[in-house]
């Protein structure tokens, strides 16, 4: 009797061990979360303290306005401005290939394939994310980049059907649907038709034209903006179809529901009311898809040209470029730390510039999501 | 792409496990010297059991760095120490030894079809600072340069630059790559290209060009009749003490085996057997 009585109370020395063994736990798991975010701060410190001296040995004019980068030059010089643009370029390329695709997987995934079907595709899309980045970049230096240089101009205008030709009929489509409000009924049948057929003849021959004026396009270099642009597109689509697939499932069963009974039509359904709903989801997927493009180093270091130039004209996909994340990887073994010279500054300077732009896109992203879970929270 | 390229080339010799003091070496340095100290490395482990020789390839750069802050015994560079890698040397208390171990010339490459026969310097250096765009102005055909070059950070680009360009810039569409391999493999795939490798590098899916009517053989190199030619470097903090492990390993060139060995990876031996 005595026995349980004693193990129901505690003894104070045992309560302020148990207490003390709470907090040392506690304290240590407190630890272990606050790890990652003291690594965060102590990394951008840290670069923040090696790139100030850039700016105070070279000023901001010369990085941010000049495109010519000698950092090995005798006086060097250190523009990096065409760097900046080359970062920029290859992630608007990334951001034409992976967004209309990524969306429209995203779509299909989530309202218009069978079930059955997506759960065997998402899976398959997903594993594009497991594939080591060097690997893609193998691809586009040796496999890629050769496939360019000889066959570039048939692969540009077989794109250019491959896109143009499903978007212009349907643009045809909705053309002579709306044309065929404004005409007596009696006619209307042979009106769409002879201008369904005008129309797509005028867009085969206009196709036509254009691939003709793409495949005579010569690529001398397949180490270029295009290169790079597809691979990171291609890399950057798992995420977005993920993210923003997922944010088209959190849309819900009630609201497609809802505006079924309403009436709506399948389409009207999907344009009206699930993909307005989920919407910031898809911007913040599109977000996160394109920091990969930005961030990615070896695919761009590998297949890129790494050439410091503004190309001519600014859109020219075909010449090579250089990025930020290239020109630290490439040029970090030679910057002397020994004697902290601006040529190892100016990579710390690069680095903090690319924290910066992901920094800023992550915290938009994340403004988004949470705007979305209140919005949805809301509503339920 | 900048390899950071490690080999580990571990002794798991009787010795070793014998419990005898295992001495050690670190290689740190150049690309282009790292397969000769690899090969040196793994013909002195085979005959000194007890010895464990570490070879990596990060740059002519980070060996100086690493044998400047200690963290190993022989900086393999395919350039001289710069003034201002001494100056922090001695700051450091380390004394860089040079010692030349072979030398190398830089090939001129393009594609096997290119009908291009020749170069001289001074095209070279039109070319690769932009006053030269096409290839029909060396007597090719009508399709602008594709210019490559060694990343910045190598010693090869740095011979180049040096003995090439002579402190004049290389044009703004001129493609940058991180191995004289990678270039190779860019050379070979693409028709107009013009890239520059070690002779070691020279095999049948590319064509060397001549550089001033003289073609880059090891024969050229060595009498000093090719333009593009340099010496390759180990450097050690003072000179190995006699007998030592460290004295042998660096001064196999200069036996038979070692001549060899040179020969065997592309390079050119100081010495004649």
């Amino acid at each position: 009797v005595q026995k349980s009585e004693r193990n129901l109370i505690m003894s104070d020395a045992a309560s302020r061990l148990r207490r003390l063994a709470a907090l040392i736990l506690k304290g240590f798991l407190l630890l272990a979360t606050a790890i990652s975010l003291v690594a965060v701060l102590l990394i951008i410190a840290y670069i923040t303290r090696d790139a100030l001296p850039f700016f105070k040995l070279r000023g901001l004019g010369e990085f941010f306005k000049s495109t010519a980068w000698y950092p090995s030059g005798n006086p060097p010089e250190f523009g990096a401005l065409a760097i900046f643009f080359g970062t920029g370029l290859v992630t608007l390329g990334a951001i034409l290939v992976a967004v209309p695709l990524g969306i429209a997987a995203a779509i299909a995934l989530s309202d218009i394939l069978p079930y059955r079907l997506r759960q065997t595709v998402k899976p398959v899309i997903e594993i594009l994310a497991a594939i080591p980045s060097v690997a893609y970049g193998f691809f586009a230096l040796v496999i890629f980049a050769p496939l360019l240089q000889n066959r570039g101009g048939s692969l540009l205008s077989m794109a250019a059907w491959l896109i143009a030709l499903p978007l212009g009929l349907l643009i045809i489509f909705a053309v002579t649907e709306i044309a065929a409000r404004s005409i007596r009924e009696d006619m209307v049948k042979t009106v769409r038709l002879l201008l369904a057929v005008a129309l797509t003849a005028i867009l085969i021959r206009g196709l036509l034209a254009l691939s003709a004026m793409l495949n005579s396009i010569p690529i001398s270099s397949g180490t270029n903006a295009l290169n790079v642009s597809v691979i990171l597109g291609i890399m950057a689509l798992p995420t977005i179809v993920s993210v923003a697939e997922d944010s088209l499932q959190a849309a819900g069963r009630e609201l497609r529901e809802g505006s079924y009974a309403l009436g709506a039509t399948r389409a009207e359904t999907l344009f009206k009311v699930v993909i307005p709903a989920a919407g910031s989801g898809i911007i913040a997927a599109v977000i996160l898809g394109v920091m990969r493009a930005v961030g990615e180093t070896m695919v761009v270091w590998m297949a890129s040209g790494n050439a410091a130039q503004i190309p001519n004209p600014w859109f020219n996909f075909l010449s090579p470029v250089r990025t930020m994340t290239a020109t630290i990887a490439g040029d970090m073994g030679e910057a002397d730390q020994v004697t902290g010279s601006s040529r190892y500054h100016v990579l710390f300077a690069l680095a903090l510039c690319l924290l910066l732009t992901s920094f800023i896109a992550n915290l938009i992203s994340e403004w988004i999501l949470r705007r979305q879970q209140r919005k949805l929270g809301g509503s339920k | 792409m900048k390899i950071f390229y490690t080999f580990l080339i571990i002794a798991l010799a009787a010795g070793f496990l014998g419990g005898a003091d295992a001495s050690k070496i670190t290689v740190d340095g150049s690309t282009t010297v790292g397969p000769i100290a690899k090969a040196f490395a793994e013909f002195y482990m085979k005959q000194h059991p007890g010895v464990n020789i570490t070879v990596s390839e990060s740059g002519s750069g980070n060996g100086a760095k690493s044998l400047i802050n200690g963290s190993c015994q022989v900086a393999t560079m395919s350039r001289i120490m710069k003034q201002n890698e001494y100056e922090a040397a001695v700051h450091s208390e380390v004394l860089p030894i040079s010692h030349v171990v072979a030398l190398d010339g830089i090939a001129m490459i393009v594609h096997p079809s290119n009908p291009v026969k020749a170069l001289t310097m001074e095209q070279i250096k039109s070319i690769y600072t932009g006053k030269i765009k096409n290839w029909n102005q060396l007597g090719g055909p009508n399709v602008s340069i594709v210019i490559i070059s060694r990343d910045t950070n190598s010693g090869t680009y740095e011979t180049f630059e040096t003995r090439v360009l002579k402190g004049e810039k290389i044009v703004k569409n001129c493609e940058y790559v991180g191995s004289s391999g990678a270039i190779r493999q860019r050379v070979q795939s693409t028709q107009a290209a013009l890239g520059y490798v070690g002779i070691g590098f020279i095999d049948n899916t590319i064509k060397a060009l001549p550089v001033n009517d003289v073609s880059p053989s090891p024969e050229t190199v060595k009498n000093g009749s090719y333009p593009i030619a340099r010496p390759l470097y180990m450097y050690t903090n003072d000179y190995p003490k006699m007998g030592s492990d460290l004295y042998l390993f660096v001064n196999l060139y200069l036996t038979k085996k070692g001549q060899e060995i040179i020969e065997e990876t592309g390079f050119i031996p100081v010495t004649n057997y």
